[in-house]
């Protein structure tokens, strides 16, 4: 019967029952949309980080890896190195630069990443297969289609060119051998992977033999933070950042977004908890004769307060249920317009499903609703019922 | 031993309004037998509608005692007062006052599911009761489809619904044309007949002609408490 009441007296207020959902809802979403903000950047971060496998970046001492134009020298000999310690697996020397493409009348630039194929950790093959041969390229689908070049075709590419006396330099013939999909890089960033030898070649003297950062993959049960101290130790002229404590630098460089979402979030609970508190109140006062009415004929308070709440909690449950899907639909939404933020990888999703998390922020509102109920139920449930009676008679 | 349903031993009610002290009831002392049938008159502001409300213990005297059917209903926590009033009172108000978004079905049905009776013996029950005050076949109406002495019909059923040893009506034709509200009054005759003991307080002259008792009441007092009807 208490069921039957509140469905009775919800669908008997069919418009301001709909309304008063739709703005549960909107505030549960801003409150999920918030929640995925908060949690999602870093998450996406660090799942992009170990997309790989690959904990530990090597920069040039105190640099972040492509951060400036510095480079690391004596690559090859610090590989061996690295190689060597018996906690490293895996290690990937890598160097950045750019590609300059003369393709019918206009020069396309494209990133360009020098690796060795068979470690590399910055990209997948979706076609065709990875640039192992001197002269060979993998290069994003962003290059090809600017380029108007296909997998097989050949180009003439150079690592230099001076704007003002308008040369190329450090010009070679490459095949494109593979389509390839560069996890950092940036929303239509156009990129190629190549071999770190050609790279070094084409780029002439000033790369022979540097890399711009390396990305190290530690063994399975390794102390990470171990393997990162040997490596300081054993190569003083770099940097080495452990996945964990990139994580903590982007937190400290995107506080402002936890902050923003931590204060929206807040205030979507608030507003969803005067909401409904407003809501009881309202109904309360307008339905106080019927609720005298049923306490004078023997119903309990608490089942009064019961019955009030329960109302209050089936239009949060419902708002926080709506609300779960307009959440997800405005964050893809602002997802899309994010991933072009300059800088960073279009991999990055800047709100994040974690359904944990979900969860217990709707659970927050959800209970707050029910809090939110409480008071106002209670109050009209603990009314002295012979003056409201004769009140509501004069009245 | 008398077979007091009702007794009230010098009982007041004072209300505070403002920095004045209205004396509502002021030490009224009344037995009402099992099985009579008592109106409550006299002019408003008498006290007789305070007087029923104490003795429905849906409100406390300042002083005296309420005794119904054996209980001290003045010294009754909220708790013990709302489980008595469910099971042994039933209310019937000038206004109706149902549950607007239920049917009258479910209006009857609400103090024997608070009593905690089956779902399927309360809906017989209010199937019974709607017939007994002739609303067999609305009781799926809800209220607003209904008219005033229907919707006065299905209080009274509402109040049988725990089949209580009292009953009490506060006006209850008060909102009725004068051909419902002699419908009522012979409802509520019948009800008294079939062992329910009644105290309504009315303005009503014809309600309080059908009564076996009159108990007029001026400035909270009791003036004059006669039997009728050859009673």
């Amino acid at each position: 019967m208490l069921f039957r009441l509140a469905w009775a007296t919800l669908t008997s207020h069919r418009a301001r029952t709909l309304l008063a959902i739709l703005g549960v809802a909107v505030s549960a979403a801003m409150l999920l949309d918030m929640v995925m903000l908060s949690s999602g950047m870093r998450s996406s971060f660090k799942s992009l980080l170990l997309a790989r496998g690959f904990q530990l970046r090597l920069a040039p001492k105190g640099t972040l890896p492509l951060d400036t134009d510095a480079t690391i020298g004596n690559a090859a000999e610090i590989t061996s190195v690295l190689r060597a310690m018996p906690d490293v697996e895996t290690v990937s020397p890598v160097l950045g630069g750019q590609l300059h493409v003369p393709r019918d009348g206009k020069t396309v630039t494209a990133t360009a990443l020098g690796g060795d194929a068979a470690s590399q950790g910055d990209y997948e093959i979706t076609s065709g297969r990875e640039p192992r041969g001197a002269d060979e390229i993998a290069a994003s689908d962003d290059f090809l289609r600017v380029a108007n070049l296909r997998v097989g075709d050949t180009l003439s590419a150079a690592a230099g060119y001076d704007p003002q006396l308008r040369t190329f330099s450090g010009t070679r013939q490459l095949r494109v051998v593979g389509r390839a999909h560069f996890l950092y890089m940036a929303a239509e960033q156009r990129a190629v992977a190549l071999p770190l030898e050609t790279l070094q070649a084409m780029q002439g003297q000033a790369a022979r033999d540097r890399v711009s950062f390396f990305m190290v993959r530690a063994r399975q049960g390794a102390n990470v933070d171990s393997v990162l101290q040997q490596i300081e130790r054993a190569v003083p002229k770099v940097s080495a950042i452990s996945t964990e404590s990139a994580i903590r630098q982007i937190d400290q460089r995107l506080s402002y977004f936890r902050q923003l979402a931590f204060i929206l979030g807040t205030v979507s609970l608030v507003v969803g908890f005067l909401l409904v508190t407003t809501l009881v109140t309202v109904s309360v006062n307008e339905r106080l004769g019927e609720i005298v009415v049923m306490r004078a004929i023997g119903v309990a308070r608490g089942r009064v307060v019961s019955q009030i709440v329960l109302e209050g909690s089936a239009i949060m449950i419902a708002g926080a249920v709506l609300g779960l899907g307009l959440g997800l639909l405005t964050a893809r939404y602002l997802n899309s317009i994010l991933a072009s933020f300059p800088g960073l990888p279009a991999a990055i999703d800047f709100f994040l499903f974690e359904p944990r998390d979900a969860w217990s922020a709707l659970g927050m509102l959800v209970a707050a609703g029910i809090l939110a109920g409480i008071y106002p139920s209670w109050r009209g449930a603990s009314v002295p019922i012979a003056t409201t009676l004769r009140e509501e008679a004069v009245g | 031993m008398t077979d007091a349903v009702v007794t009230t031993h010098d009982v007041r009610r004072d209300y505070h309004m403002g920095d004045e002290i209205v004396h509502a009831v002021r030490g009224v002392s009344l037995e009402v037998t099992r099985g009579d049938y008592v109106a409550i008159v006299g002019p408003s502001g008498c006290g007789k509608s305070t007087l029923l409300n104490l003795i429905g213990g849906i409100d406390r005297p300042t002083g005296g005692s309420v005794t119904v059917d054996g209980n001290r209903v003045d010294t009754m926590r909220d708790a013990a007062a709302t489980r008595f009033r469910l099971v042994s009172i039933g209310f019937v108000f000038q206004r109706f006052y149902l549950m607007p978004a239920l049917s009258a079905a479910e209006n009857v049905e609400l103090p024997m599911a608070e009593a905690g009776l089956p779902a399927a013996r309360r809906a017989e029950r209010a199937r019974d009761l709607l017939a007994y005050v002739g609303l067999a076949e609305r009781r799926k109406h809800r209220p607003a489809q209904m008219s005033g002495g229907e919707q006065q019909r299905v209080a009274i059923a509402r109040a049988l619904a725990n089949s209580p040893k009292l009953l009490l009506a506060d006006e209850p034709t008060g909102e009725l044309d004068a051909k419902t509200g002699a419908e009522m009054i012979d409802l509520l005759g019948r009800v008294n007949r079939d062992g329910t003991t009644v105290i309504v307080v009315t303005h009503d002259e014809d309600l309080a002609r059908a009564a076996r008792r009159v108990v007029h009441m001026r400035d909270g007092n009791v003036v004059d408490d006669h039997r009728q009807n050859g009673a």
